[in-house]
């Protein structure tokens, strides 16, 4: 029998209580949503917290809005809920593309977006969505007022992120521009597995010329989960699949697969291309 | 009158959640166990410091290889001939090897006082690849074996060599494959667990735990702890999967026994997910090398095979024991060949012990995913379509029963008809030719064909026994005066629905509904002497027990009838469910009627005694041999690798199907089987001997996304040795389906020229085959 080592409980009813709650117990305290990552490491014993700061009784959180040019996204969303936006989901097909094959349906209805972010497994497809997507996170430390850190200057490296000891990430704010299509394709090896390699595409196409080109890469051990130079390459180019595939080509040339039991390295970079260069054709497809 | 399809009589409780499993078992006082597991694949233990768990204020006992060596019971005896560690003593050999056990008040206190147990290891070169076991320089794995200066297990062969050899060389055609049947694991959704009572007053020990084989269990017990076996009560409760894995006995199960004893309070011990993964019975491990000769318009003379068996750190596989290899060689399969010799040699390495499990069929699995590559090879050599080349060979109905060339006696089939009626429900032409098309516009589809032969039901007793208890079953049947009845068998179910089937075998021989007889089974105390349910046994041994106990009391019944109807036994006709005067339906004497007569005061004739039930040992006088064709179509994504397998056409004959909902339950089960070892499932391990598929998140188990709505098809032909003519079919599909999906793949990638592909066919492994360059799929991914 899994069971986990002691630890205390505290269930959170507010935000400014979660902080409170995180500061009494220090940096040995860790934040509970979801919990489909925490739980089965403790049970594993590999994660070891003091406490567990439960805040999904945090209603505010679960919010999907659009406020002017913006879409909010409250950490607490699940991906269910954030799968059956169709405001949400129309607006950013990728959404709807990266939901569907992210674990399966019992995990994407407790499983919540913030808590994706926060696990940051360099697998986590969408840490490469919200990269794609050129994202804002909103973290909220007590006492002080909230801070926006852009999505790519969010993850640190595998597992770390740029929310402190003692903050909470509240927010995921995506700009909304007009033209633009989206998209995410993943191989994984069974339906509800982690992804061998995934990749998602936001594309901007003005007058028929690509204005800015977003390209969020999973598992395959890209910088903040996107590639520049692919997106460099797009953009003031025309839509196409010459211009795709040179894409994809670059995407893989500069990111760093590492091989596992899903697969090699060279199979991983091979994705990278592969993926990338599906996900601009399907996300042209949507403008 | 009671064969056909019923709802299983079990389920009301299953979905009910009132099923009893180990798990649910909390006597008084209980307490609970965990086991401390090593870390190292091979490593010598300096020490072992267990005072900081003693001294945890829960913990009641800690158990290490030293208190057991004490008791005599540090290794037991495994069931093919070796011995494995309970506690390690001297070596730990596998990761996740057992090494100490603790017993404290609650499950939580178990697994904190783990961490508190010091050992200290000095780590050993581990062997993980099976290839290299018997290199001269390989760490010898078993010294603590007197005079062990290798790895080498065993050497075995069957079929005639010179024979073989000879149209060998003489063969206009020869063909030949390396192949490997990678190590996978049944993974059960319930894990292995034991409850263990030993009560001191009484000096009886009850033992609850997932076992298939209760009664086997009772008799090692008694044999290895030198307890009076009368004192010993083996209960195997409701059990959540056991597909061979649940037949042997693990350390676990032994230290709790020996918690209780030292205790004096009943020890639950229940395994986790990734104990489960990592230390009970894996399947298969086997490499193999098959030829075939033939002429060049495609008729099959002969096959040879060597293989490489990986068995592990003990030899702990659980089969009959003049079969080191199982039920291997009868990899001549389906097909009339002259002549057939296999070579198969067993090896120790760093990994757990077991070796079939997964319903296996003792290890006709990997024959058959052998013979069917192998004929797909043929085929691609010759240019020949492997259906046509498949008909061209298979055995005829008339060579029926047919004498094997490695020794198997086959009882009945007929081959040909029903490969003939999968390529009719498949469209196989019309398939043929949208290949065709798609490949012209360079889309990969593939076509692949198995037709397997199974050699199911083991007996009888003269060939087949584990540690010398043959493979016999008993039956007892109690009928009730109101005409209800009670069997009592010595198999257990794992969820092949033995309650429903069984009742209708009994049903349908006193003529009383399947709802009126209740089925007993799993309790030692409450059942007869069998050997229980693995190998697809249950209905050809178990199952043809209970249609003979139930012909007993029908022949008691008779009697009792002929003195209800003042008539002799022998004018009497069993018709409709009663025994009536012949020529006078009307005076027809129900079961019901009969049973009351006979605990009445009627004045019973010779031969009766005063109730009908009836008592039978089943000793099968063969194997019952089921056979099936199947046909998978899969597309492949050129671009990924990805495989996805888009219908599947399954045609079996296991003989008169009792209950063809159970059947094709079963068979659902086993497609779904093949596809997850086809497509996802290995246990691989990295050079240092850790195991890499140590929890579901690695280890792969399909899902209804991965199958597509199976095609059944069944054609009957009835076993001449079964009372009823019924083949067992547990294991059908989980032995013929991966051949037919990883032909299936190999056909849609063959416009890259690929010939073989090893399992699991996952898109990285499909894409590296297409690039030419294959990984080891059983080794670290580098």
């Amino acid at each position: 029998m899994q069971v986990p080592a002691r630890f205390a409980y505290e269930r959170a009813d507010s935000v400014p209580h979660a902080l409170q709650l995180l500061e009494r117990y220090g940096p040995e305290a860790r934040v509970v949503a979801g919990g489909h990552s925490l739980i089965p490491m403790m049970k594993l014993r590999l994660a070891q917290p003091e406490a567990l700061i439960d805040i999904n009784g945090l209603t505010e959180l679960g919010q999907i809005t659009v406020e002017g040019e913006e879409l909010v996204i409250g950490a607490l969303v699940r991906h269910a809920e954030l799968l059956a936006h169709t405001i949400a989901t129309d607006l950013f097909p990728i959404f709807r593309d990266a939901e569907r094959v992210i674990a399966d349906p019992i995990v994407r209805n407790r499983g919540t977006v913030g808590g994706s972010l926060c696990q940051a497994d360099p697998s986590e497809d969408l840490s490469a969505v919200f990269s794609a997507l050129r994202a804002t996170a909103v973290i909220q430390a007590g006492g002080a007022p909230s801070r926006k850190v852009p999505i790519r200057a969010f993850h640190h490296g595998p597992y770390e992120t740029a929310v402190e000891p003692g903050e909470l990430l509240v927010q995921l704010r995506v700009p909304i521009r007009t033209g633009t299509g989206s998209a995410y394709e993943k191989v994984e090896r069974r339906v509800g597995d982690w992804p061998v390699a995934a990749a998602g595409a936001v594309l901007r196409v003005v007058d028929g010329v690509i204005e800015q080109a977003g390209i969020g890469l999973t598992a395959v051990g890209a910088e903040h989960f996107c590639s520049p130079e692919a997106e460099r390459y797009l953009e003031g180019r025309q839509p196409g699949e010459e211009a795709f595939a040179q894409a994809g080509r670059i995407a893989a040339e500069h990111c760093e697969p590492h091989a596992d039991q899903r697969g090699p390295a060279d199979y991983k970079r091979h994705l990278a291309a592969e993926l990338t260069r599906r996900a601009l054709a399907a996300a042209a497809e949507r403008i | 009158m009671s064969y056909g399809r019923m709802h299983r009589k079990e389920d009301a409780r299953f979905i009910r959640g009132r099923g009893t499993y180990t798990d649910d078992v909390r006597l008084p006082g209980m307490l609970y166990g965990a086991i401390l597991r090593s870390p190292h694949a091979h490593a010598r233990i300096v020490s072992v410091d267990a005072s900081a768990a003693e001294a945890h204020p829960k913990v009641r006992a800690v158990i290490t290889g030293q208190t057991l060596a004490g008791l005599g019971l540090a290794w037991m005896p495994t069931l093919s001939q070796d011995i494995q560690a309970v506690l390690a003593t001297d070596k730990v050999r596998f990761q996740g090897q057992e090494v100490a056990f603790v017993v404290a008040e609650d499950a939580y206190s178990a697994r904190d006082a783990l961490e508190l147990i010091d050992v200290e290891y000095e780590p050993l070169d581990a062997v993980v690849d099976a290839r290299t076991a018997l290199d001269q320089d390989a760490p010898v794995i078993r010294d603590d074996l007197e005079g062990r200066t290798d790895n080498h297990l065993f050497d075995w062969e069957a079929g005639d060599r010179a024979r073989t050899d000879a149209i060998f060389e003489r063969a206009e055609v020869k063909v030949a494959q390396d192949m490997l049947y990678p190590r996978v694991h049944p993974a059960p959704l319930e894990t292995c667990g034991a409850v263990a009572d030993f009560d001191k007053v009484t000096g009886k020990l009850t033992v609850w735990c997932p076992t298939q084989a209760p009664h086997a269990h009772r008799t090692l017990y008694a044999m290895v702890a030198g307890l009076p076996e009368h004192k010993i009560r083996v209960i195997s409760p409701d059990i959540g999967g056991g597909f061979g894995g649940k037949v042997g006995i693990y350390p676990g199960y032994v230290c709790a026994i020996v918690g209780s004893i030292v205790t004096g309070r009943p020890v639950k011990w229940m395994e986790d997910r990734s104990e489960n993964l990592m230390s009970t019975s894996f399947a298969r491990d086997y490499h193999m090398r098959g030829e075939i000769a033939a002429t060049r318009d495609g008729k099959i003379q002969a096959i040879r095979v060597k293989v490489l068996a990986d068995h592990g750190a003990f030899n702990g596989t659980a089969q009959p024991t003049k079969f080191p290899a199982g039920f291997f060689h009868v990899f001549s399969g389906s097909y009339d060949v002259e002549a057939a010799h296999c070579e198969v040699t067993g090896v120790y390495t760093n990994k757990a012990p077991g070796g079939v499990a997964y319903a296996c069929s003792f290890r006709v699995t990997e024959a058959v995913y052998l013979v069917e590559r192998m004929v797909d090879v043929l085929a691609a050599e010759l240019g020949t379509d492997p259906a046509e080349l498949r008909l061209r060979n298979l055995l005829r109905p008339e060579q029926f029963p047919y004498h094997s060339p490695t020794g198997w006696e086959y009882d009945s089939g007929d081959y040909p008809r029903a490969l003939r009626l999968a390529l009719d429900m498949a469209g196989y032409d019309k398939l043929r030719a949208e290949q065709a098309d798609r490949r012209a516009r360079g889309e990969l589809m593939g076509i692949g064909i198995s037709f397997f032969t199974e050699a199911v039901g083991a007996g009888p007793r003269k060939h087949m026994d584990i540690l010398g208890l043959g493979m016999a079953d008993g039956a007892e049947l109690r009928v009730h005066p109101t005409g209800k009845a009670v069997l009592r068998v010595s198999c257990q179910s794992q969820g092949q629905g033995h309650e429903t089937t069984f009742a209708q075998i009994v049903g349908h021989e006193l003529g009383i509904p399947a709802d009126d007889v209740e089925v007993v089974h799993g309790d030692t105390d409450q059942t007869p002497f069998g050997l229980g349910t693995y190998g697809s046994r249950s209905t050809p041994v178990s199952g043809a027990a209970a249609a003979i106990v139930s012909r007993k009391v029908r022949d008691r019944a008779r009697i009792v009838a002929a003195a209800m109807l003042e008539a002799s036994p022998d004018d009497l006709e069993w018709s409709d469910g009663t025994w009536s005067v012949v020529g006078d339906p009307a005076s027809g004497k129900s079961l019901a009627e009969i049973a009351l007569a006979a605990h009445s005061n009627l004045e019973l004739p010779d031969g009766v005694e005063g109730h009908l039930d009836a008592v039978t040992v089943y000793n099968p006088p063969n194997l019952t041999y089921p056979f099936g064709a199947y046909i998978c179509v899969v597309d492949v994504d050129p671009g990924t690798g990805q495989v996805r397998v888009r219908r599947f056409v399954a045609v079996d004959d296991c003989g008169v199907r009792i209950n063809p909902m159970i059947v094709e339950g079963q068979i659902h089960g086993g497609l779904a089987d093949g596809v997850g070892m086809a497509l996802m499932q290995v246990m691989a391990f990295d050079e240092d001997g850790n195991h890499l598929g140590a929890s579901f998140m690695d280890y792969l188990l399909p899902t209804s996304m991965e199958c597509p709505s199976w095609e059944l098809g069944e054609t009957v032909t009835p076993s001449p040795a079964h009372p009823i003519g019924a083949k067992g079919v547990g294991e059908s599909a989980t032995v013929g389906s991966p051949a037919a999906v990883v032909n299936a793949v190999v056909d849609a990638l063959a416009p890259y020229g690929v010939r073989h592909a090893d399992m699991p066919l996952t898109p990285a492994n499909v894409w590296r085959v297409v690039n030419g360059d294959p990984f080891r799929t059983d080794l670290a991914i580098s």
